[in-house]
């Protein structure tokens, strides 16, 4: 099942970098494709049901629009930030908690955290807890960061990673 | 080949190049490796992922970049999160004007 699973996601990643209907090509994908299924499915795939259920990837398609929102809105708010003279910066290392249980899920989490407004995750610990390095630090508290840095994507990340 | 999507490509290029600029200044200006790197990933990655995306539409749909952009979104918050935590790990001090470090006050514990 593991192997199934990175097979597929390889040879896709093989067809579209070639992007070729050569068939000599194709074939020599294939063998690859087997050959790092056959090598790495243990270390890569964790739980290979949850690639069979379309659920997920629907919401994985309804997050994207969300995540490039918010790339986006971070990128004007860091500009505006180092292009302001007074350089408005507060600061901070925060921590978080995530109720996200798998592993895929918990490093999705990080780094969207990492690519959206002012924040960097900088360490994230066993029990489910995220250091995070926050550029505007508003509040200290555990819960209320949380709220304010967490909770925009853990509904949806835990229904396509959970 | 459309006109029209070779010029919008091009347009998404330069909007690319800003933001990549825009990063940069930000590695120059602010004042710590961490406010630094935060500044670098964020303008850098999506700028990348702009010029990718224009050079998808102004070298005819070529699917690679496509999956180019999705492998720098997965990358390159993971690389920034290994330097932000190496730093911390080898004792490097956050700007003297930071307001909390949760992280140092807890870390023998983590």
């Amino acid at each position: 099942m593991k192997k199934v699973v990175l097979f597929i996601v390889s040879f896709l990643c093989w067809l579209i970098l070639t992007w070729t209907s050569y068939i000599p090509s194709i074939l020599v994908g294939i063998g690859i494709s087997l050959f790092i299924a056959f090598w790495f499915a243990d270390l890569f795939i964790q739980h290979p049901k949850n690639f069979f259920q379309i659920r997920r990837f629907l919401y994985l398609l309804l997050y994207i629009p969300i995540f490039i929102f918010y790339c986006i809105v971070a990128n004007l708010d860091v500009a505006y930030r180092v292009l302001h003279p007074k350089l408005p910066i507060r600061p901070g290392i925060v921590k978080v908690k995530t109720t996200l249980s798998t592993l895929t899920g918990r490093v999705a989490l990080a780094n969207s955290i990492t690519l959206t407004p002012g924040t960097l995750t900088v360490e994230l610990t066993e029990d489910g807890y995220l250091y995070v390095h926050w550029i505007n630090v508003k509040t200290v508290d555990v819960e209320e960061a949380t709220r304010k840095i967490v909770r925009r994507f853990e509904s949806i990340l835990k229904e396509v990673f959970g | 080949m459309n006109e029209g999507v070779v010029i919008a490509g091009k347009v998404i290029i330069f909007i690319g190049v800003i933001f990549d600029l825009l990063g940069c200044i930000g590695l120059v200006r602010l004042p710590d490796v961490y406010n630094r790197l935060q500044a670098a990933t964020k303008c850098v990655t999506l700028g990348t992922c702009f010029i990718l995306f224009g050079t998808f539409l102004a070298a005819g749909f070529l699917v690679k970049s496509l999956l180019a952009i999705l492998f720098v979104i997965m990358s390159s918050p993971t690389a920034a999160h290994a330097i932000a935590h190496a730093a911390h790990r080898s004792r490097i001090k956050l700007w003297e004007k930071s307001v909390v470090d949760k992280y140092e006050e807890e870390k023998e514990k983590v």
